[in-house]
């Protein structure tokens, strides 16, 4: 137990008696007291200290001293240090070597909304002004790959095909079947009613091709690849390996950004067309299993339901979100801060811009297509 | 005769500041932690614009130069940063070899043994093959020179190179760098606050001072350390030895 007591000695000096174990677990010691002896007149000129009674101590004992070393010369007392025991003195003397740096302190007073409006504005006009110039930049950059100029390495670009397409078969085959098994049960209890139950082939086929099979599978690539990209570029910006392209004379955009938006735009049409086939799978599956339709019945309605524009549309679609994806997570991988949470961060907000544009380009595509009357 | 003369200043972080850096020389920028020392690295090599100022190497100015020419500079120096920053989808050999698929017109097996070579003058001779993830983090500084060098550049800048090694393996590098400079005839600028190093290898030196944001001291460093009369530069450079009256 921590014990603190106060004394007067020759009128002007405050003694203070330590005894007793002081450590941390036992609480630091309150100052109120510390305070009124301090206020208490006559006027204290020097605070001395006695520690015979004092057994282990901490930093508890520590702080104590520090607060009492603080408040004194606030008041312009001061303290005679010689009844403390070395070990200590020269810990305080530690404490006490480093002033604080002038506007070191962090100023943590939280700006007024009208300031935090404002500066959000600020940075908001100055994300858009990066993604413009990322964009200007990249499409130099496929300028320079149409004119075979453009440097990268073939190595990396077939990896990526192969991590964006053959690697995300499996899960675009269960959420296209999924998608085409929901469709087809939503739109089976609507139309048993009108007894138009094979109708369903038609709502399926259709709604995969123009707008499900590439929407899907472009937010479930946004989700799986854009967040790769951002991570793997926003991790290579912590590490300076962006930097190091740089000086060496290469551009991060082509070396990057480049064999990334090449190999989705290779690949979302065709993931998209097998999103397509599997959703119609889907679909039969509960026409078939659930409506007593018969398969040929349901393939030959499927096939003269949809259009070869709804099929076209929907892979157009599906390469232009591709592009989508890609720049996305590359953008923000480029932008990633030097933190393992930054690069996160870049992560989720490469999803979400992704996801964002996917839906923004959607539907501007509708407005089009249907101006167009396709 | 190589010049780079630098006359620059960024209101944030530093001001007007000029130094010559001759051919030949070890040239240290030294200075307390976070006085600016790896930000004016970046502005040297290209990777930051200065806020005001130019930068000239052997009288072409970088600062205003068109991408083609900035390209040709940039191609006669090399840069080691600070933990190697090998590209890691890309084995030892692989990293040197980029850079010299690039600018030469070598055979693929030609790059390969320079590589070899580049290594092997590191003392990674038989790591050709390996991923940056897979060798300690002295190595990969050390591969990261050897990428620096794959050109044969005319200046070769570090960033504290001596951070994170032991003082025998800082004390190799330290020797390499000077072998580098003797046979190769290559300028050395080293972004550095190892004082055995700067005192060791330095030539000339510039003293970044955190709070007046500029240059308070150039020159060689032993000339610093007996005639300076800045104490904050007398303080770094004998590491706060209190002096003997």
């Amino acid at each position: 137990m921590n014990q603190v007591t106060f004394d007067r000695v020759d009128n002007d000096i405050l003694l203070i008696r330590f005894a007793g174990s002081w450590r941390l677990t036992g609480g630091l010691g309150s100052s109120s007291a510390l305070d009124r002896e301090l206020q208490a007149s006559p006027p204290v000129a020097r605070v001395a200290f006695d520690t015979q009674g004092l057994g282990d101590w901490d930093s508890s004992l520590l702080t104590f001293l520090t607060r009492v070393s603080d408040v004194s010369r606030q008041r312009g007392v001061s303290v005679d240090p010689d009844g403390l025991p070395g070990g200590i003195r020269r810990l305080l003397d530690l404490a006490e070597a480093v002033p604080e740096r002038a506007g070191a302190r962090k100023d943590l007073s939280k700006a007024s909304l009208l300031e935090r409006t404002g500066a959000g504005v600020i940075s908001g006009a100055g994300s858009a002004l990066e993604m413009l110039a990322f964009l200007g930049n990249m499409t130099v950059t496929f300028v320079r790959l149409f004119g075979m100029k453009a440097r990268y390495r073939a190595s990396d670009l077939f990896l990526l095909i192969q991590q964006c397409g053959a690697q995300a078969l499996p899960i675009v085959t269960l959420i296209s079947f999924l998608v085409g098994v929901i469709l087809a049960f939503v739109g089976a209890i609507q139309l048993k009613q009108f007894g138009a139950q094979i109708y369903v082939a038609n709502l399926v086929g259709v709604a995969m091709m123009r707008e499900m099979g590439a929407m899907m599978t472009a937010i479930l690539m946004a989700g799986r690849t854009g967040a790769a990209f951002a991570a793997q570029l926003g991790t290579m910006k912590v590490t300076q390996e962006i930097d190091a392209f740089t000086t060496a004379g290469f551009s991060p955009l082509e070396f990057l950004v480049l064999p990334r938006t090449v190999a989705l735009i290779l690949m979302m049409p065709l993931l998209c067309l097998y999103s397509d086939f599997v959703g119609i799978v889907g679909g039969a599956a509960i026409g078939v299993g659930m409506l007593d339709l018969s398969w040929t019945t349901y393939v030959q309605q499927t096939m003269q339901a949809v259009r070869l524009t709804d099929t076209v549309g929907g892979v157009f679609k599906s390469a232009v979100y591709g592009v989508l994806i890609a720049l996305a997570g590359c953008l923000r991988g480029l932008q990633s801060g030097n933190s393992s949470s930054a690069v996160g961060d870049a992560a989720t907000s490469a999803v979400v811009t992704g996801i964002v544009a996917i839906i923004v380009a959607c539907g501007i595509f509708a407005v089009i297509f249907y101006v167009l009357g396709l | 005769m190589r010049d780079l003369t630098m006359a620059y200043g960024t209101f944030v972080l530093m001001r007007d500041m000029s130094f010559t850096i001759n051919h030949g020389d070890v040239f240290i920028v030294m200075g307390g932690s976070g006085s600016g020392k790896s930000t004016l690295l970046r502005h040297l090599i290209g990777l930051n614009e200065p806020a005001r100022g130019d930068i000239f190497y052997q009288e072409q100015n970088f600062t205003r130069a068109d991408p083609a020419q900035r390209q040709q500079i940039l191609r006669r120096i090399g840069v080691t940063f600070q933990s190697g920053a090998l590209w890691s989808a890309m084995t030892l050999a692989e990293n040197i070899g980029l850079l010299l698929e690039e600018y030469t017109e070598l055979s693929p097996a030609e790059i390969r043994e320079v590589a070899s070579l580049k290594l092997a003058l590191v003392g990674l001779k038989g790591f050709e093959d390996y991923y940056p993830s897979q060798i300690s983090g002295g190595m990969q500084k050390r591969a990261g020179l050897a990428r620096a060098m794959a050109l044969d550049p005319r200046i070769l800048f570090f960033d504290e190179p001596s951070a994170g090694l032991d003082p025998i393996s800082s004390r190799l590098l330290d020797e390499l760098i000077l072998d580098l400079r003797d046979s190769l005839g290559t300028t050395i600028v080293v972004v550095t606050h190892e004082l055995a190093s700067i005192f060791a290898i330095g030539t000339s030196s510039i003293f970044l001072d955190a709070e007046s944001r500029t240059i308070t001291a150039s020159g060689p460093p032993k000339d610093l350390l007996a005639h300076s009369r800045d104490p904050k530069v007398r303080r770094f450079l004998t590491r706060g030895e209190k002096e003997k009256s």
